[in-house]
């Protein structure tokens, strides 16, 4: 069984790669473009760790194949920093100390960016439903849901 | 709300640094367990057995072998069988007998999920297919889950032969009670007389995992002369050092171990699973293995804590004053002995001052895996139990539920009913905290109920090295060994920063490897910054002990004649004022020339953890129509000693208030007829999300440790024992009707609602 050519845009650069037929897109993010910031914690679209944005989408990338992202655009967490500068959401996640482990971190990061760029005044009610694909074992949410909140203030302010 | 007790008396301990290893997790770089790779390595795969309970007749790995793409696998012929032994893995004691037989079934499989052989192969998908050509004979055997079947005379045995320990005389039969274990003083019978009320309560708890986000994964090669290298998700990689090398029959010295970054622990990482299994393959292979759990390996076959049957008799005066307090403690066990029924014994009544107490417990077999350490290990069991009783009575006695704890309240001098005096402890401190809280004083609406619930919980010291070297730009380089779970390395680093006076962004702290530090016992205990601490402040003072020697070189005067002073080296006594003050980076640059390096060392035993007390403040609502719990409002109180890095202590009460928060409400082990698990992700096994909490408030008290130079307490365990007596009893208030099971899901609620209208 010979593997497919996969042609996508990783974080605005072309990449191409071979897969599976029933590889996931996570799969081929973290074994094939050693990509492993997006994590994988239950391959079944309940934790929220292996979040990226696919044309736009936030998705869980243990639920979609890696052909799938053929001619598409995907966004992980490797994209989000803009060379030395942090986006503003990880800056503030660090002030907040709103991760423990880490592990979730990036899933979580990629879920509040894609909630704050289509709502920049979310309430506390909003950031919690938008988040609650993303599980965290370590911080019970709260460090979390104010350092969104807290970017969202400043991105208000046009900081 | 984030509140602190007490103002800031230090220049870098009690502030808010963001941490050193922060930017690498924010942006994907950090490597976790799953995140290594090696050129040229195989997949690992764990063949795992369907029964809950049966005899291995044979394995026939032959057609498996012949699969091309398979290079290997190992069975139980291939790990030597192992005596009795038992040895610490965090707060617990293993049993390396049983050690060989989780990590690889031997006799029998003794729960569904049990490894029985393991493949490496040049990709995942043969892997595979090579599990399912293994031939297993197995003879099913009757099998037990729960923990009162377990203990009938007529139940099938787990662990043939087992004799239960602590009896006298010793039974004849076996059966599935591995131990028995009593604490308690006073006279418990004449305790009970004094009394004015009595209430006896019989709890169940079900089965909870620590539900870390990152599975178990690791990497294991073998080089040509028998060298090995391991890279693993652990809590201790010593620890998962000495257990692999005993295994697989090996130096220690031949294994080195690095610890990836771990995606959450909670006590669940201090023990090993498929280490051994990827050493064993590489070692046949001489190619590297990675071996990743599946979520629905992680749930069946990775420790959960204990479920229990508790049943507790609290007798008090009129007053509130306890008199006796009694339990018994039935402890699930998993398949092998060594629940932490013990310590939950020891903490059921810790809070108190109490004359008569009496609490026995047992440890028991059942065929399910093997519980592992989870957060205080055998506390929030007991005392949930304990605390709900104690609510009830404040009930019955119509008083307030703080005060009559703080008529209790243990303090510095009371005697534990598990022997030792407290020395300064901050039960009280936290109690008057939560009474004089905004949240204790708020109104509450229709439907809504407020419980409050105390905890405590030891805190461990033990083996600690942490190596501090002064770099020749006077920057410090800290090497420490304990896997950094949330925040470690930010705590050790402001200690460092404090003690030498130095900034603390020119503190830059690893994780390092077995072979390059020496000893250090696990991540467990809430031992991490408080032996940490300890031995940082060892090595920062011997670097000040060493660069006072090289000035005192250069200014050619005693030793004793220069001191160290606000961060400055001078020369004192007579000698004050004759040589210009030097800082440590003018020493750093000069070491080579003065003596060589300069590098200080840590390397304790560490001594005079003392326990942390907590208070939560729960608020629920239910809804009437579905019996659901929703929690309104939250704050979690606890004694930190000293809060050295207050946002990663304030983290620590707000995660372990949520895991709490889950095992009240929604988590459980599900296990069918057939003793198969039946929730084996995280849809059905269902830890709290975001949406269904409110912020968590936290309250820092600070009652320092005199026994730490910082006052530091342990704090990462406390705080998952409070929330399920404060949930329930907020539910009792809010219902009408309490509850004395976990999880308080809704169709329990709604059913014992309804019982108690038909009434």
């Amino acid at each position: 069984m010979s593997k497919h050519h996969v042609s996508t845009t990783v974080n605005g650069d072309a990449v191409e790669f071979l897969c599976e037929t029933d590889q996931t897109l996570l799969d081929c993010l973290r074994d094939e473009l050693d990509l492993t910031g997006s994590k994988e914690g239950c391959s079944s679209g309940d934790c929220g760790a292996c979040s990226v944005m696919l044309d736009g989408r936030l998705v869980c990338s243990c639920l979609v194949l890696g052909v799938e992202a053929n001619g598409k655009k995907v966004e992980t967490i490797e994209g989000m920093a803009q060379g030395s500068k942090l986006h503003p959401l990880q800056q503030k996640f660090l002030e907040h100390a709103a991760l423990q482990c880490g592990i979730c971190t990036p899933g979580v990061l990629i879920a509040a960016k894609s909630l704050l760029e289509k709502n920049n005044n979310p309430t506390e009610t909003e950031v919690r439903y938008y988040l609650a694909g993303n599980l965290c074992r370590c911080t019970g949410y709260d460090k979390i849901i104010r350092a969104v909140m807290d970017t969202a203030a400043d991105m208000r302010k046009g900081a | 709300m984030q509140e602190r007790v007490k103002s800031p008396k230090y220049d870098v301990v009690g502030t808010r640094p963001i941490r050193p290893d922060g930017a690498d997790k924010v942006t994907g770089r950090a490597k976790y367990g799953a995140d290594h790779k090696i050129a040229g390595q195989l997949t690992g795969k764990v063949l795992r057995s369907p029964y809950p309970h049966a005899r291995i007749k044979s394995i026939d790995i032959s057609k498996a072998l012949a699969l091309t793409g398979v290079k290997a696998i190992v069975t139980r012929d291939d790990f030597p069988d192992q005596g009795t032994e038992f040895v610490p893995a965090g707060e617990m004691l293993i049993n390396y007998r049983d050690v060989v037989r989780n990590v690889m079934a031997r006799e029998k499989v003794l729960y569904e999920g049990h490894p029985v052989a393991a493949v490496a192969a040049t990709s995942e998908s043969i892997a595979r297919a090579a599990l399912k050509l293994i031939k297993v004979d197995y003879e099913i055997l009757p099998h037990v889950i729960d923990v009162l079947e377990a203990m009938k005379p007529d139940a099938p045995i787990v662990e043939d032969g087992m004799i239960t320990a602590g009896v006298t005389p010793p039974p004849t039969k076996p059966s599935n009670v591995a131990k028995r274990v009593e604490f308690g003083m006073g006279d418990i019978e004449k305790g009970f007389k004094e009394a004015d009320l009595i209430i006896e309560r019989e709890f169940n708890t079900q089965p909870v995992h620590q539900g870390y986000i990152e599975p178990h994964a690791c990497v294991a090669s073998v080089s040509e002369d028998g060298t090995a290298e391991l890279w693993t998700t652990t809590q201790g990689h010593w620890i998962a050092r000495a257990h692999c090398a005993r295994l697989l029959g090996w130096d220690m010295t031949k294994l080195r171990v690095t610890s990836s970054e771990i995606g959450g622990g909670f006590g669940g990482k201090t023990v090993v699973y498929m280490e051994p299994l990827a050493l064993a393959l590489a070692m046949k292979t001489r190619r590297a293995v990675k071996m990743v759990m599946s979520r629905e390996d992680v749930m069946r076959a990775s420790g959960p804590t204990s479920g229990a049957n508790i049943w507790v008799k609290i007798g008090v005066k009129k007053d509130g004053r306890i008199v006796a307090g009694e339990a018994i403690l039935k402890y699930q066990a998993g398949c092998f002995q060594g629940s932490p029924v013990q310590p939950g014994c020891m903490c059921a009544y810790a809070p108190y001052d109490i004359e008569n107490v009496k609490v026995v417990g047992f440890d028991v077999l059942s065929n399910r895996p093997k519980v592992a350490a989870y957060r205080a290990p055998g506390a929030p069991i007991s005392e949930y139990a304990v605390e709900s009783v104690i609510d009830e009575i404040a009930q019955k006695l119509g008083l307030c539920p703080i005060e009559m704890r703080l008529k209790n309240a243990a303090k510095e001098g009371t005697k534990a009913a598990y022997g030792p005096k407290f020395g300064p402890v901050g039960l009280i401190e936290c109690l008057e905290a939560a009474k004089d809280s905004p949240h204790w004083k708020a109104p509450l609406a229709k439907n809504q109920g407020r419980g409050v619930a105390a905890g405590f919980w030891f805190n461990i010291g033990g083996e600690t090295t942490v190596n501090l070297q002064l770099n020749e730009d006077g920057t410090l380089t800290l090497m420490a060994g304990t896997p950094d779970i949330g925040g470690l390395r930010a705590s050790l680093a402001m200690m460092a920063a404090e003690e030498l006076k130095m900034d603390y962004h020119k503190v830059r702290p690893i994780i390092a490897d077995t072979s390059s530090l020496g000893y250090n016992f696990v991540t467990g205990g809430s031992r991490s910054t408080f032996s940490g601490g300890l031995a940082t402040v060892d090595a920062a003072r011997s670097i000040i002990k060493q660069a006072c020697g090289r000035a005192a070189k250069l200014w050619e005067i005693p030793e004793d004649a220069v001191m160290w002073e606000d961060g400055q080296i001078r020369p004192a006594g007579e000698n004050a004022g004759k040589h210009a003050a030097m800082t440590l980076t003018d020493i750093a640059k000069i070491a080579g020339k003065t003596g060589g390096p300069i590098v200080g060392v840590g390397a304790i035993q560490a001594q005079g953890a003392a326990p942390s007390f907590g208070v939560h403040i729960a608020d629920t609502e239910v809804d009437p129509e579905t019996g659901k719990l929703t929690i309104t409002r939250y704050t979690a109180i606890q004694d930190a000693g000293t809060a050295i890095h207050p946002a990663y202590v304030e983290g620590q009460f707000q995660g372990g208030a949520v895991q709490g928060i889950g095992w009240a409400l929604n988590e459980e082990y599900v296990y069918g007829a057939d003793g198969k698990l039946q929730n084996t992700g995280f849809l059905d096994y269902r830890m709290p999300v975001a949406s269904d909490l409110p912020m968590i408030d936290t309250i820092i008290v600070e009652v320092p440790n005199p026994r730490h130079p910082y006052g530091v307490r342990g704090i990462g365990e406390t705080p998952i024992i409070p929330p399920m007596a404060a949930i329930a009893s907020a539910a009792a208030r809010a219902t009408g009707v309490r509850l004395f099971e976990l999880p308080m899901s809704p169709p329990k609620v709604l059913k014992a609602m309804k019982a108690a209208k038909g009434k």
